[in-house]
């Protein structure tokens, strides 16, 4: 009998590669006859573009050719598509501009690639792309999403700047609530921008064969299989069945990783024309320039309370900055994954939100870890901290008023939560930081010299994003499910197959887990592969801490159609009715008798089938299944942050941080307190350092990791994580996904800290210790 | 400029001639196909890139390879025992969950390989300190210094 792998701490099975050098990330991919190109990048922000001279670079040592934007328009290599169909408040699509793989007529950020340059060696490809030379007329630019209205225009299609304005909500529901509340807290702030930095960079190697007229490209991407739909139905023009995407191991994404680049596109193109692999590593100046950004939202935020602080409504007003072009995925961001979000944990009866979307002359913005809910999450838990603060009410006692507590609870913003238990996660999470011994701590902490906060976020989130049909109906353009297939070999092992990516999650080892233990084999047994279109029927890859409630359940899926064929099987084996045969543990039993056959002996009469039912049923046993989700999961938890500032430095250490968070079901407690350990350290990155920055003519100022500081090991603290289980009650495994809600809960918990601290009704993030030190100095005036 | 340029990669000699400015980093992943030792970034702060030169970490994407000349250099490659059994630093990084994409994690062990030599039974702040150098995106670090904790324990100062 084994041991239970649900819920047990397995190490990984991925590790091994990992720590002798033998990862196979797509930079050491390395074909016979290997090109490689280099990306000319626009200086300016907005220009108009003039001649592009090419023909130095052209006669290069080792450059095998230069192409500009020209060239591609000339082969009807069409522009990147959005996913999703924003229609605004009168009914009228989004704007959605062209966005060429190469500059055509404009350039509209700083790092928009002009040409690029393909030779022997990427040193070559280098040296060339300099010689390269543009006659720019430059433009007026405009990176502040607040000032892009009147700013000069990026695209024709939208005069105004503006991608759309859209809004979620009863406005005159909200706005008569508003209007007789006995209190309203109201805040103005900033969600800053943030530069993903996966610590791998983005890397494209496209090989194509003039003998199979087909095209295999390696690339970093959290989803293989949308990044082939995206490239082959609407820029190349190819038939997907010509196209093989392969993403090996991936180091990082954050979201970063899941849209189709420029650069994937041009390599792939261009590696048929030179009839030759051509492959593109970004550095990590590329990275800060054309990785899709994160966050960027100015917001108003209103909360109206009643005298005993319960809360009648909320009223958000957002202008969120989406950057030069669509990114894959950006529409949906500050809407469908945002405005739905700020019911929070909270009965608020009515909210009523605003979006307006804007370009300007910036990197494009997309879904970084937790995309929309952590901006959501920052308005509601800012303005209830707020909230408490302003009618002197315990911080504590506001949330525990309004909480939900009754489930299947439909919110007043669409969203219908299944299940939860947000006080079982909120007084975990007090003890566990030990709030009742917070007054002692603060007290010592002012003997030397420093300033004690405390802070607390009660999150939720909304993840495996479903179903199909409903995303549809809002505008999505691609289906919301997930494939997975089970091939039994012969001996009994079986190769499971998913459409979900690891790029650092653990799946070959959360995964088999499920399996192993569903079937009751032993883990060595099962082996999990992913990323590769070639291997796998399809998939919609890895986000939205997605992929064990969606990926998993569809796996699920296909292992009960592998039981339910093996006790068909191993019915004719033992010559009992179907009906009467059960499946325990790598066992097939004829109920109420002694006979069995074990799992391996099953697989074998599948394989060769001499004593089989051969008139009644296929030989083999392989299965998949596709799992399309009939509503979201909706993690939950409270975190409970603890500051120390530096009265003379404003220096602000983070002393304690608690997180305890409900994920439903965990399958393997070490890699879900890995993923929160990383999502919190991502969030207080935000809180606490990381601001991206352009000057007023567009320069990214924070253009390298000396200039935009990413959290080292001696910004944070050791955590202290428990989780708490309120299975989802909507898929079999019970389980919710917990890859994004580190990054959700932190900063609201962290910034609450610092204002207690501080004794301040807000301050903006990131908190760095200039910030903090000038609203002492403020405070002292 | 091409240059000779001749060391002891992981015990076994190793040369090449190569274009003058071709950086250590370069010459071990491209020329030797030693793919392990990774480059995340061009500013020296990522330390993916970490090797050992003479038995000391450094930064491989920071030295052009024929300052290495005559070196003894030590890549991920080289760390595990010749049959393949993970080397104790290195099995403590399995055993506490000091990873997960995996691509700073070459990096992270060369550097705590010259940080325990020094270091047989560190505190949790002299770990963090000595990370000052590799930056991690996925694990918060919170494993990572506890691999690094457990791993140095292990080996009692010597690699």
């Amino acid at each position: 009998m084994n041991a239970p792998l649900i819920g047990a701490r397995i190490q990984r099975k991925e590790d091994y590669r990992f720590l002798t050098g033998a990862g196979q990330y797509t930079d050491d991919v390395a074909f016979p006859r290997q090109s490689h190109a280099a990306f000319l990048r626009s200086p300016h922000a907005h220009a108009k573009l003039g001649k592009v001279s090419i023909d130095k670079a052209k006669a290069a040592p080792g450059v095998l050719a230069v192409y500009t934007g020209t060239d591609l328009a000339a082969a009807k290599v069409g522009g990147l598509p959005c996913g999703w169909l924003i229609t605004d408040v009168n009914g009228q699509p989004m704007k959605e501009p062209p966005y060429p793989a190469l500059a055509q007529g404009k350039v509209r950020h700083v790092g928009e690639r002009v040409a690029v340059v393909i030779a022997e060696t990427a040193a070559q490809a280098r040296d060339a792309a300099e010689l390269i030379e543009v006659d720019y007329e430059v433009l007026p630019a405009v990176t502040d999403g607040t000032r892009a209205k009147g700013g000069s225009a990026l695209h024709e299609i939208a005069p105004d700047n503006t991608c759309y304005v859209w809004a979620l909500g009863d406005k005159g529901a909200v706005d008569a609530a508003f209007a007789k509340a006995a209190h309203v807290t109201r805040l103005e702030f900033v969600n800053n921008r943030l530069i993903p930095n996966a610590i791998e960079p983005r890397s494209a190697n496209a090989s194509y064969s003039r003998a199979e007229d087909g095209y295999t490209l390696y690339v970093a991407s959290q989803n293989p299989h949308v990044e082939r739909l995206l490239m082959t139905a609407f820029v190349l023009g190819l038939p997907e069945n010509k196209v093989r995407v392969v993403s090996p191991d991936v180091g990082g994404g954050f979201g970063s990783k899941i849209y189709l680049y420029p650069e994937d596109v041009v390599v792939t193109w261009a590696s048929k024309q030179l009839n030759r692999p051509v492959k593109w590593t970004s550095d990590r100046s590329e990275a800060f320039l054309s990785d899709a950004h994160g966050r960027d939202h100015v917001t108003v935020a209103e909360l109206a309370l009643d005298k005993s602080g319960k809360f009648l409504a909320m009223r958000v007003r957002t202008t969120a900055n989406l950057g030069a072009y669509l990114s894959t995925f950006a529409s949906c961001v500050p809407t469908i994954l945002y405005a739905t979000l700020l019911a929070g944990q909270y009965t608020t009866p009515l909210i009523h939100c605003e979006v307006t979307a804007v370009f300007t002359n910036t990197t494009p913005v997309d879904a970084y870890r937790g995309a929309g809910r952590p901006e959501a999450t920052y308005v509601v838990e800012r303005l209830v901290e707020t909230a408490a603060r302003e009618l002197k009410l315990d911080p504590v006692e506001i949330r525990r008023r309004n909480f939900i507590k009754t489930f299947p609870y439909q919110t007043p913003v669409a969203l219908c939560y299944d299940t939860g238990n947000y006080e079982a996660t909120l007084s975990a999470a007090l003890d566990l930081a030990d709030v009742g011994g917070f007054q002692k701590r603060k007290e010592e902490s002012l003997k030397r010299g420093k300033l004690r906060g405390i802070g607390y976020a009660c999150y939720i989130e909304a993840c495996g994003i479903a179903p199909s049909n409903v995303a549809g109906s809002l505008g999505a353009r691609a289906g919301l499910f997930e494939a997975g297939e089970i091939r039994v070999h012969p001996t009994g092992t079986v190769t499971v197959f998913t459409g979900s990516h690891s790029h650092g999650q653990g799946h070959e080892t959360t995964f088999a887990q499920v399996v192993a233990d569903r079937l009751g084999l032993a883990i060595e047994g099962v082996e999990i592969v992913h990323g590769d279109t070639s291997k796998i029927l399809f998939g919609m890859g890895t986000y939205g801490s997605r992929s064990l409630a969606v990926g998993g359940t569809a796996i699920v899926k296909a292992l009960d159609k592998i039981v339910a064929k093996g006790k068909k099987i191993a019915a004719h084996l033992m010559e009992a009715a179907e009906a009467d045969i059960e499946y325990d543990r790598g066992v097939f039993k004829v109920a109420g008798t002694d006979k069995q056959k074990a799992f391996g002996e099953v697989a074998f009469a599948a394989y060769v089938p001499h004593n089989y039912p051969l008139d009644k049923l296929e030989p083999g046993l392989n299965e998949n299944a596709f799992y399309d989700p009939t509503n979201f999961t909706f993690p939950a938890g409270t975190y409970v942050c603890e500051v120390e500032v530096d009265r003379d430095t404003g220096a602000t250490e983070i002393v304690s941080f608690t997180a305890v968070d409900d994920f439903g079901k965990v399958i393997n407690p070490m890699i879900v307190e890995g993923q929160v350990h990383g999502g919190l350290t991502q969030g207080i990155g935000q809180a606490l350092s990381e601001g991206c920055r352009y000057d007023d003519s567009g320069q990214l100022l924070t253009g390298s990791l000396a200039d935009y500081s990413i959290p080292h090991a001696s910004d944070v603290p050791t955590f202290k994580v428990d989780t708490r289980e309120t299975p989802c009650t909507h898929n079999p495994l019970g389980v919710k996904g917990c890859g994004e809600a580190g990054a959700i809960g932190a900063p609201p918990a962290v910034m609450n800290a610092i204002t207690d601290a501080l004794g301040v009704k807000d301050l903006a993030m990131p908190a760095t210790a200039q910030t903090v030190w000038r609203s002492l100095q403020k405070k002292a005036a | 400029m091409s240059v000779k340029v001749s060391m002891k990669v992981n015990g076994k000699p190793a040369s090449a001639e190569l274009e003058a400015r071709t950086l250590l980093v370069t010459f071990i992943r491209e020329n030797l196909r030693l793919t392990g030792t990774h480059v995340g970034c061009d500013t020296a702060q990522c330390g993916a890139c970490t090797v050992l030169m003479n038995g000391r970490a450094i930064k491989s994407c920071s030295i052009v390879a024929m300052q290495a000349e005559g070196a003894d250099i030590m890549t991920i490659e080289g760390v595990a025992r010749p049959d393949g059994t993970l080397h104790p630093m290195q099995q403590a990084f399995k055993e506490n969950h000091g990873l997960q994409c995996g691509f700073c994690t070459p990096g992270m062990v060369m550097n705590a390989l010259d940080f325990a030599k020094s270091h047989p039974n560190p505190s949790e702040k002299e770990v963090r300190e000595s990370l000052e150098g590799n930056l991690c995106r996925c694990t918060g670090y919170h494993n990572i210094v506890k691999s690094i904790m457990a791993g140095a324990r292990a080996m009692g100062g010597k690699i």
